[in-house]
């Protein structure tokens, strides 16, 4: 630690006003901030600060993901022993095949939406904001583990510059960055990113052959058949469909095949506060609901899946857990919340059943309200603009 | 008709160091100070100069904007400096003062038999006038206007704060004899708050022309600004007036004996304070012949007022004007290694992301780290739950950044003050300077409607 300071006091005087490297400050700033909450104190308003900062806020996030990038590195070797037609292999091996194939996803996606902060950060002479440390989770998690590296790396720069930078950095952007990364992927590469290919792992070592009945179609796709049967990996059908989507023993995105290990993360988002519950609770409601109209008037057998089975199939909890609590996006004002969360509930399960191309919706329901969130604000905050003019002239 | 009014959002921040309940008497002031800082928004003019020989009640100076408002020496003796600071304007006017002190005399009427008018000509006079301020902006009233009502709070709920019952026990004729000569200034009511939850001394239930309200629930309880809003809100172009308690009494004193009795009772508290009491002393005393040795080792900052608005001072300053209160917390500029990762177990957070959840009655010892670095916003819902308003903090601050009048106007400006904010200010993640954004709007407003 000591060692850490002296190295950092050292350069320091480079990166100051007048120094060599006086245009890289923002990323030595960045270093000398992660290693150290400065000193410095209030100088105007309050005496006293709360402990909390972005930092604190970020890392508690990445925290809450945790569960369920942990439950995907396993999964991702599971999917693709149980293709294989080897469904004893061991958990060590699962877990050496999911984290060969998963981390290097990670990685990329840090390092390239990290150095593109780095560079807005210098360009622009401003400190290196943390929003990224959450996103940089957030787009491995939401990805097929059949992505190739490069659209990792492509789909990243994109959604940072395009989604964020150009909107002003961190705390600035309308829609949400992972999110973008993932749209952009959905539409500039279909054939990789859908369909029943790029959701197991199933590269072969030599002598290996794939399992008899192999499928690699997700519940949402074997949904347009039938709402009762489905097939695993292996092709052989699953005796409790609804407590194997919510463990997440299922093929799908990286971190959001397990309901079970969002709802670890959701828990501690909803505890500390960090996430805001009125958009989880609205929003499962919301899909709930959406998931039973369809019951009621059900003609083919993906209006039939029960509404349970609906939440824990597909990425909808991960999206509404991690993606729509965005408080940057979302709605920001409490009622506002309570709409916006709502909403997203009903079109994702609305898009998913309805959409044909493309069998899950959380996505683009939460793309599409994060675009309405500010016009949902605007209306509760004229509410409340109206309601207080009445209330003077009451008082009055 | 009194009410009871029950906030729920706030958040009481409990710290070490709150002041026992014995009256100290300070060391005798030798010099004493006007800050014309602690007046927002007036243009001082001098009436002395240095080496003039002024008694308790003398005109230091008055305000260009309003020239009959005149800022009066709390003792006698002889003007010793003006101190000016960057394009001369006046820091502090200190006064070396007398051993015994000489007032001025004021012929005073019985109050009851005054309009209002006389009243407020008096006041001026003689310098209590400052004493009254209003809601909007925050600053002294203006006497050309006419207030809907007077409010006063008879309770401080921020950390370590005074306790007015303590101080103003026994001094029943003074207050009455205030709220009296207060009460002629506006056709409204004059609304007297007291904590709910605990029986509030007989000098304010005892208080005749007023109407009682009961006020129960966490900081910012005890801010005029949330009790108005939950009473009487502002609307655009009216105007409430404030007065604190304790200048109630100086003002109900004066209206008894005919001079300016600066006298003023000062709590002294924070962890780093070895005894923490009251302290008998009078406006614009020397912070050090209140701290006189009674504070811990170590490195310190000295505020004065309470730690979440209070102004910073040297331990060779001065107590403000609007002030009732001294307090002392360390300081400390050593960075922490990981510390946004650490779980830093002696800190305080409102949020869950840190341990003091888990021990909501224990009592802090807090410093003044920022705890982080300003970004731009991210969280949202924040505020709201320390901000007892039916107002959108967050929108209201940020059309402010933006300087957009309309939105400011509409979002509810004119109903709040910095120190409402302050709390925002103490769990703001992105730790934006809200008290002072939230000042620069109002000051923009203000000046527009001069």
């Amino acid at each position: 630690m000591k060692i850490f300071r002296n190295i950092l006091d050292s350069v320091k005087p480079n990166f100051e006003k007048g120094g060599k490297l006086e245009k890289y400050y923002p990323a030595y700033d960045a270093f000398e901030t992660f290693l150290f909450v400065p000193g410095h104190t209030a100088n105007t308003g309050a005496h006293i600060r709360d402990a909390i900062d972005l930092k604190r806020t970020m890392v508690t996030v990445i925290l809450a993901m945790v569960p369920a990038l942990l439950f995907g590195i396993w999964n991702t070797g599971y999917q693709h022993f149980l293709a294989l037609g080897q469904p004893d292999a061991t958990f060590l091996e699962m877990i050496t095949f999911g984290a060969i194939k998963v981390l290097p996803i990670v990685v990329v996606s840090y390092a390239v939406g990290l150095g593109v902060e780095f560079i807005f950060g210098i360009i622009n002479g401003h400190s290196i904001n943390e929003g990224f440390l959450v996103t940089g989770m957030l787009i491995p998690l939401c990805l097929p583990v059949g992505i190739p590296l490069w659209m990792v790396a492509v789909a990243t720069l994109f959604a940072v510059v395009i989604g964020k930078e150009v909107f002003g950095g961190t705390g600035m952007n309308i829609i949400n960055v992972a999110l973008t990364a993932r749209a952009f992927l959905f539409f500039a590469y279909p054939t990789l990113m859908s369909g029943d290919k790029v959701w197991i792992d199933t590269t072969l070592a030599s002598g290996e052959t794939m399992a008899d009945g192999y499928t690699g179609a997700t519940l949402l796709a074997q949904s347009t058949e039938s709402a009762t049967t489905y097939v695993n990996a292996a092709g052989v059908q699953y005796t409790d469909i609804f407590s194997s989507a919510f463990m997440g023993t299922i093929p799908g995105s990286i971190g959001e095949t397990s309901t079970l290990a969002i709802l670890l993360g959701a828990a501690l988002l909803i505890y500390t506060g960090i996430a805001s519950w009125r958009i989880i609770l609205s929003g499962v409601v919301g899909a709930f609901v959406m998931g039973l109209i369809f019951n009621a008037f059900a003609v083919n057998p993906f209006m039939e899946v029960p509404a349970i089975n609906q939440l824990v199939f597909g990425g909808f909890a991960f999206g509404i857990v991690f993606m729509a609590t965005d408080p940057v996006t979302a709605s920001q004002t409490n009622r506002g919340k309570w709409i916006y969360g709502f909403l997203i509930g009903i079109f994702s399960i609305m898009i998913r059943v309805f959409n044909p191309a493309y069998p899950e919706g959380v996505m683009l329901a939460i793309l599409f309200m994060n675009i309405m969130a500010p016009l949902i604000d605007h209306y509760v905050i004229q509410g409340n603009i109206s309601k207080r003019l009445k209330r003077v002239k009451v008082a009055a | 008709m009194s009410k009871e009014i029950k906030i729920k959002r706030g958040k009481d921040i409990r710290l070490v160091g709150s002041a026992d309940k014995i009256n100290a008497n300070a060391l005798h002031a030798e010099t004493v100070a006007l800050k014309p800082s602690d007046f927002i928004g007036i243009r001082p003019k001098m009436l002395v100069k240095e080496g003039d020989v002024v008694k308790a009640g003398t005109p230091l100076f008055f305000d260009k904007n309003h020239e009959n408002v005149k800022f009066v020496a709390p003792l006698s003796g002889t003007v010793a400096e003006i101190k000016r600071g960057a394009k001369r304007v006046i820091l502090e006017v200190i006064i070396k003062a007398d051993k015994e002190t000489v007032y001025e005399k004021h012929n005073v009427a019985d109050v009851k038999g005054m309009n209002g008018e006389q009243v407020k000509e008096v006041m001026m006079a003689s310098g209590l006038w400052p004493m009254v301020r209003q809601r909007p902006f925050d600053v002294i009233a203006n006497p050309n206007e006419e207030p809907k009502a007077i409010f006063i709070s008879a309770f401080d709920s921020s950390p370590l704060a005074p306790d007015y019952d303590f101080i103003l026990h026994g001094q029943d004729a003074a207050f009455q004899a205030g709220i009296e000569a207060i009460s002629k200034l506006t056709a409204g009511k004059v609304h007297l708050n007291v904590r709910g939850n605990v029986k509030a001394d007989d000098v304010f239930t005892n208080a005749k022309g007023v109407q009682i309200n009961k006020f129960t629930g966490p900081h910012p309880a005890g801010n005029v600004g949330v009790q108005m809003h939950h009473l009487d809100p502002i609307g655009k172009g009216e105007s409430i007036w404030f007065v604190n308690p304790q200048d109630v009494a100086t003002i109900g004193k004066f209206f008894i004996s005919g001079q300016f009795d600066a006298s003023r009772v000062i709590a002294l508290a924070g962890s780093e304070v070895s005894a923490p009491k009251y302290y008998r002393t009078v406006l614009g005393a020397p912070a050090s012949t209140i701290l006189n040795g009674n504070t811990k080792e170590g490195s310190k900052r000295f505020i004065s007022g309470n730690i979440l608005t209070g102004t910073r001072i040297e331990d060779n300053g001065y107590v403000g004007f609007y002030d009732h209160q001294i307090s002392v917390l360390p300081e400390n500029h050593e960075p922490e290694f990981f510390g946004w990762i650490a779980p830093n177990f002696g800190k305080w957070s409102a949020s869950r992301a840190l341990f003091s959840w888990l021990t909501p009655n224990k009592e802090y010892k807090l410093d003044t780290k920022m705890n982080g670095e300003e970004r731009a916003y991210v969280v949202t819902g924040q505020y709201e739950a320390v901000f007892p308003f039916e107002i959108y903090p967050q929108q209201l601050v940020k059309s402010i950044m933006i300087d957009d009048v309309e939105s400011m106007e509409e979002l509810g400006i004119y109903e709040v003050a910095p120190e409402d904010f302050a709390l925002c200010e103490v769990v703001c993640t992105s730790k934006m300077p809200v008290q002072s954004i939230v000042r620069n709007g109002l000051e923009k407003l203000r000046i527009e409607s001069l």
